[in-house]
Parts: structure tokens; sequence; C-alpha cells
């Protein structure tokens, strides 16, 4: 009974997000006040309908209902209760109606938050939300349908893939996904004003704290992928240039840029149909990282089970979509007047220069991405790109980007002096240069060229971002939560330059094999191994081994790796154990067997790589703490207010 | 002059144009194809699943077409080309081979029992060494080998009436090649 009371629900679902879209958007259109007050209750209705598909599939999980397939194929009576829960999003279908439930929620968000926005506007912004909601749910019940029943059904579950049973499944695909999902709610803010053919100051204002809240869940949610693939896949890495961690963080840097261009509007009413582009292009990014992750065109570790029929739905919703958009885009933006200019050197061209980067760096991630796809389509035969494209294409615009920072971020609105600052900026630089060498030179006393540069640029841009905040505590000024936030998150962006910088120059990683009793020693550690002895979980059994570290003869810690083979899928997974040791992680992994007690063993030494994930965890505070500025609470309809009567830096 | 704000939705229809291309390659992109293809089937002697004191072997196989099917009980998408299978035996064509993989006999025989058996016989292989024998990468896979012994299709995944009917059947009515 229940998955079919989900598959209804679904489709009243289905109906109410057609309602949704047809009342947003016609009833601004053609003037009807009840058509566009309608567009409340379908958001509603809808949301309410969403939930209920969830919670009947979450029962069938829970209750081991193996007549529907999508259970069957992705759990089992062994399956610990936490992952039959997170199984529900651990194929394509349960994927999608996640992301369909994550669309409701900001859905839902938009429409009690965005309560004191014009009516019409507000009705616009749900309407466009409801179009994409709409096509999702089509998109679900016509070829991924979570509810559909096996006939006879099927004894036990094929197990959830082993690989996706650890906690990092709980909580990365809920966490990306909501922040992939959020930028359609700035894809709906830009929509809306086209539509409307008005775009103004207080626009920018409303639109930012959404784009921020979506950055920062996206930052987390690719950190927190970033660190199940290092703990997770056995081989120490933590990014991999895959094809659908690119389709991560295209929109990653997009939304990054439009962050800062919504702030040159906001304060400065510039850059309108500049803002507009980026506000579609982050949502655009996110749909077609949709589409490369499920049509199966690029082989990721990420796929889901190809099926070319996907593909060409989805091709047809992003055609629709970002379509539409970008069409709208060229008949309205040419309509935008930019009330005024600024000298070079001002805050403006900084942030330019900053948006110019960004897309460059989202352009060479996007050209490496489909590279393979472009190559396939003339006929040049299968390329693969990898680190080798990515790293310098992607240093070549982000090195810049943290000089430019560091400078800019003394520079005031409108005019282009420097003026007193130029002091603090050469004093900024000196200590970051000293403070930079020293770190690589008198710890680690060697480095590639690049690494005293990575460690300068990261504590040049901590630096500078504190010089503002502190003056301003020192002249007993009031801090605004936008600053705070803004300089949060830049020291978030320092401290990951300079663990990237360390972990990239300075790791140390042997593959050695090993009899029980023998020792090894990788990166000034000392590693002795006790042999394998035999381990078993609830759906699992396998090897466990043991090894000691010591340093110097002084005990470091007892690292158990693990191999363990899931009895029902017959997969065989490798657990690595990590310590966190004097700023690294050593982590050790098991290979092979090679047979007489002796074990292939990997060990990895990362110098600070913990820290990148902190970094992005502190970026993502730094959003928070933005979007909890005053201003965005206070007055949201307003009149727009005079850019100089503004004085605060955001 | 050229309305700049055009260039996006320019630059947009590209990108479909290639992401239509990339489309229609896809399915034979997503093949991995079979170093064994050409080459002659691996052997095997296995216990018979109906009898596990009783031996079956590849030897056997020589002379006619047959369709080498991995499979096993825990395996889901089996149970998906299950009905195809009962088809293509039914139909006659070709002499169709199971191979158990890496399952439990007791239960491989009630799946067989509750589903119906399409198999001529069924090897089983609880140890996994054939299907490393004949590069099985997931169940199921389907392999084609003509009279000589010699592999000539590999079809991952599930075996679908589209595969069948475009792939199979025309290797089948095909004229040997002499001296291979």
């Amino acid at each position: 009974m229940l998955p079919e009371l989900g598959h209804f629900a679904l489709i009243l679902a289905l109906l109410l997000a057609g309602l949704q879209a047809f009342f947003g958007i016609a009833g601004p259109m053609f003037g009807r006040e009840r058509w566009s007050a309608a567009v409340i209750p379908a958001v509603a209705g809808q949301f309410v309908m969403v939930a209920t598909a969830v919670g009947c599939l979450v029962a069938s999980f829970v209750g081991d209902d193996f007549s529907v397939k999508y259970v069957a194929e992705n759990s089992n009576s062994a399956l610990p209760v936490f992952y039959r829960v997170a199984a529900l999003w651990g194929a394509h279908e349960g994927s999608l109606l996640l992301w369909i439930m994550l669309l409701a929620l900001w859905t839902v968000a938009v429409a009690v938050f965005g309560s004191r926005l014009p009516r019409l506007f507000a009705a616009r912004v749900l309407g466009v939300l409801g179009v994409i909601s709409f096509g999702f749910l089509l998109f679900t019940l016509a070829t991924s349908n979570p509810f559909l029943r096996l006939d006879p059904p099927a004894g036990d579950g094929a197990d959830l893939n082993p690989i996706l049973q650890d906690p990092g499944l709980a909580g990365h695909p809920p966490v990306l996904y909501t922040g992939y999902v959020g930028f359609a709610v700035a894809f709906a803010f830009a929509c809306g004003a086209m539509l409307e053919g008005r775009m103004d100051q207080n626009w920018a204002r409303w639109t930012r704290p959404w784009v921020t809240a979506a950055w920062a869940f996206l930052t987390c949610g690719i950190a927190m992928g970033s660190f199940w693939a290092y703990y997770e896949l056995g081989w120490g890495g933590f990014w991999f240039w895959d094809p659908v961690e690119c389709a991560s963080f295209m929109p990653w840097l997009v939304g990054t840029a439009l962050i800062h261009s919504l702030a040159v509007t906001d304060k400065r009413g510039l850059f309108k149909s500049w803002t507009l582009l980026l506000s579609v292009l982050a949502f655009s990014l996110s749909l077609l990282g949709t589409f490369l992750v499920r049509s199966g065109v690029l082989v990721s570790v990420h796929s889901f089970a190809a099926d070319p029929s996907r593909g060409v739905f989805i091709l047809s919703f992003l055609i629709v979509m970002i379509g539409g958009a970008l069409s709208l885009y060229a008949r309205r933006a040419p309509l935008l007047k930019s009330p005024a200019g600024f000298e070079l050197g001002a805050r403006e061209s900084f942030l330019l220069f900053n948006n110019v980067l960004l897309v460059m760096a989202a352009g060479t991630v996007f050209a490496g991405t489909l590279a393979p796809l472009i190559s396939g389509a003339l006929g040049l035969g299968t390329v693969s790109v990898g680190p080798p494209f990515f790293n310098p294409t992607f240093m070549l615009s982000m090195l810049p980007l943290l000089a430019l920072l560091s400078i800019g971020i003394h520079a005031s609105w409108k005019r282009g002096r420097l003026g007193t600052q130029r002091r603090t900026l050469l004093y900024t630089f000196v200590a970051a240069a000293v403070l930079g060498c020293g770190l690589v030179y008198g710890i680690y006393s060697h480095g590639h060229l690049l690494t005293p540069v990575g460690a300068t640029l990261g504590l040049w841009v901590i630096l500078s971002s504190l010089v503002d905040p502190v003056d301003r505590v020192r002249r007993r000024l009031s801090l605004p939560r936008a600053v705070i936030g803004m300089t949060v998150a830049h020291i978030g962006l320092g401290i990951a330059v300079i663990a990237l910088t360390t972990v990239q120059s300075f790791t140390s990683e042997r593959d050695v094999a090993m009899a029980p009793g023998a020792s090894t020693s990788v990166g000034g550690y000392q590693f002795r191994f006790e042999g394998v002895g035999p381990i078993q979980g609830p759906n699992y059994e396998g090897v466990g081994g043991t090894l000691v570290v010591t340093r110097n003869g002084a005990p470091v810690a007892v690292l158990k790796p693990q191999k363990r083979q899931y009895s029902v899928q017959h997969q065989v997974t490798t657990e690595t154990a990590i310590h966190y040791s004097r700023g690294n992680n050593i982590l050790v992994a098991l290979g092979d067997d090679l047979g007489a007690g002796r074990w292939s063993v990997r060990i990895q030494i990362r110098p600070l790589v913990s820290f990148i994930w902190i970094a992005a965890f502190i970026m993502a505070l730094g959003g928070a703490l933005a979007i909890s500025d005053r201003r965005y609470r206070l007055a949201r309809t307003a009149d727009a207010v005079p850019a100089e009567a503004a004085p605060e830096r955001a | 002059m050229i309305n700049r704000f055009l260039i996006p939705v320019v630059a947009f229809v590209l990108l479909v144009v290639v992401l239509a291309i990339g489309i229609k390659h896809s399915p034979e992109k997503g093949i991995i194809a079979s170093p064994l293809i050409g080459k002659p089937a691996p052997q095997f002697s296995l216990p018979s699943l109906a009898d596990p004191t009783h031996a079956v072997s590849s030897a056997a196989l020589r002379g006619r077409w047959y369709l080498l099917n991995v499979w096993g009980s825990w395996c889901g998408t089996c149970r998906d080309e299950h009905q195809m299978l009962l088809d293509v035996r039914r139909s006659g064509r070709v002499r169709l081979i199971g191979l158990d993989w890496r399952d439990d006999d007791s239960q491989a025989r009630g799946y067989l029992q509750q589903l119906g058996d399409p198999y001529e016989f069924v090897a089983t292989d609880h140890d996994g060494r054939t299907a490393i024998d004949w590069g099985v990468y997931a169940a199921p896979e389907s392999f084609l080998v003509n009279p000589q012994g010699i592999v000539v299709y590999k079809c991952m995944g599930e075996l679908t009436p589209d595969i069948w009917e475009k792939q199979i059947l025309p290797r089948l009515s095909q004229p040997q090649a002499a001296g291979s």
C-alpha cells in the first residue's frame, strides 16, 4: 500500500507543481490577482505531497519491503537501519526524489521568508521554481520512478553498494544537493526580474542571502565529499578532478563570482546584466552537472546506472530551462542601465577582476570536463583530461585572484586612489612573505618553486582580511555581521590556500610489501606491521591489519586498516586507518594479499590536509554570518537606498 | 551592432549540440569492450547446479552456438532480465548456459524454481575463478560463443529485447567466416 500511496503523492505533487508554475507566471502576466495569490497554497500542497512520497519510500526501506524494486536493489535485511534510511539517496531514483524534496523545501523557504517581497514578484519567483519542480517530478515519474514493484517480490535485497555504507552517505549528498538546488532560487529571482523587466538594487539585496546560503551549503557539501573520498576510496587523495567533482565545482566557482557581483549591484547598482547572467549560469551549471552524472555520457566514480532515455529527457529540460532563461536574458538585459561609472583601482574594478578570474577558472574546468565529449563529438577519439591539465590552468587564474583580493580588499568604492592604504598593503605583504617563507624553509626546509608563493599568498589574504575589522574595533566603530562574515570567509580561503600548498608540496607516500614484524620508515615516522587477523561485521567479513607507528622510538599510534568483503554484493572495500599527529594526517591502507602473511601496504603522510576541509567549513561559516546581518531582515520593501547612503563594506 | 547579450544563448546552442552527440554515442561508449572477443572461450569444468556431484564442462559445448549467461540469485538486474532469458529459451535460437556466480546452491535453486529455469544447464562457480577467466565485471553478463568456440559478442548488464534483436540475432544468422 505505502509504495502506491507514495507514487500517488508524487503524481499529485506534479499536478500541484504545474499549478504553481501556471499561477505564478500567468497570474502577474495577465494581471489576475487571485491567480497570483493561488501560488502559495500550491507551494504548500506540493511540499506536503513530496514529503509524503519521501516518507513512504523511507518506510519501505526501513520495513524491508523488497517488493519495491528500488528497495530490493539498494537495501538488504542485514543492512543497519541507519543505512537503510540513507540508502534512499544511494542510487539514481531516490537521489532524484531527494533533489525534489530539497527544491520543495527551498520553495517553502522562499514563500515564508519572501512574504515581504512585492507580491507579484514573489509570485513570479515561485512560478519559476514551480517550472523546475514540474520538470524534475515529470522526469522522476516518466523515467525513474522509485516506487515500481517487483512481481514476485525479491526474497532479500541486493544490498547497498558497500562503498556507500559509510556515514559520509548520510551527510554528503543531502548537503551538496541543498547547495546545488539552492541556486535554483537565484535563478528564479533572475527570471522573475527579467519577466518583470525591472531590476534594481533592492533586487540584489533580496537575492544576496539566498545565493550566500546556497553557496555555503555547496561549500560544505563539496568538502564532505572530498573528505569521504579521502578516507573511503583507499588511495588517500582528496580531489581527483573527476567529472562529477568538476560538475559540483563549476557552480561553486560561478556562485562565488555571483556573491561578489551581487555585492557590487547591491552597493553601487552596477554590473546588473552580468549579475543576472551569473544567477542564470550558476543554476544552469547545476543542471548540467545533473545531466552529466545521470545520462552516462561521462565516466566517473559517481556513475549512476546510465540510461540514454534519461539523458534525452534531461537534455530537453536543459533546453527549456536554460535556453528559455538565456533567450529572456538576450531580450531584457540590453534594457538595464548602469547609473554611474567607477575609476580603475576602485573596489568595483577589483571585483570585476575577481569575476573575470573566477569565471575563467570555471571555464577551464568546464573545458576540461567536456573535452572528452567534444573530442568524441568531433570524431577525434577518446581523450582523458586529468590533473596535468586542471592543476596548472586552475592555478593560472587562482594566483592572480589571491593577489588581487589582498590588494582590492583595501580599495574603496567608486574612487580609485588607495592613498593611506598603500602602507598597510606593503606591511601586510612583507609580513606574509616573511612568515610564508619562514614556514616553508624553517619547518620543511625544502619545497617547489610555488611553495613559498602559495604560503605567502595565503597568509597575505588572511592578514589583509583582518585589517579592516581590526581597524573598526580599534576605532570603536560598529562591526556589522556582513563584514565579519566576509572576513571569516576570506580567512577560510587563506587557510585553504596554505593547506593546499603544504599538502601538494610535502606529501610523502610509499607502497611497501610488508611481512609480519617488518618495519619501514616514511616521513620521519616508523611503521611496524604486526600482520592481519580476521574480522566480522554485520553484513561483511574480512581481515584487519595492525601497524604500530612510532616517531624516534616514542609511540604515536596503532593503526588498524581493514579489507572488507561484503557478503551480498561480493564487493571488496578498503577501509583506511588515519591518525592525526603534529598537523600531519598519517593514512595507512591494506593493498593486496601477497601470500604467506605478506601484504602490500600504502602509507601516506599529508601535512595540514585536515585544514583543507576545516577551511571550507570556515568559509561556509562566513557565509552563514553574512546572511544573519540585520540589513537583510529590515526594510525589505523599502525604496532603493542611494549607494552613497550605504557606506559600510560588505 | 550585434547584440552581445545573445552570446550566452548562442554558446548554449553549441553546448546542446555537443551534449546531443554525446548521448548518441554513449550507449556504445558504455560498453567495456571485452578482450575476449575474437578469442577462444575460456575452458571450465564445474559442478552442475542441478546435481553438484556431476560436473559440467565447456568441452561439451563445441559445435553449436551458445550464450553463456553469468548470474546470481543475489543480483537484482538478473531478476529483471529473467523473463527475457525465458523468451530466449523458448525461441530455441541458441543454447543458453548459466554460470551461477558466487552463489549459494540452495538459494540459486529456489530462485530458478520461483522464476522458471531458462538454462540448458547451470555451472556453479562458487569461488568466482571461472568468472575471472571470462573477465566478468558485474552480473549479469552474457557471452555469445560460436560453434568454433570463439567469443563473438559480450553483453554487459541486462540482456534486453533490443540487444537480442540488434546484436545477437544478426550474428547468429551470419554465415561463418572461413578459417575462424
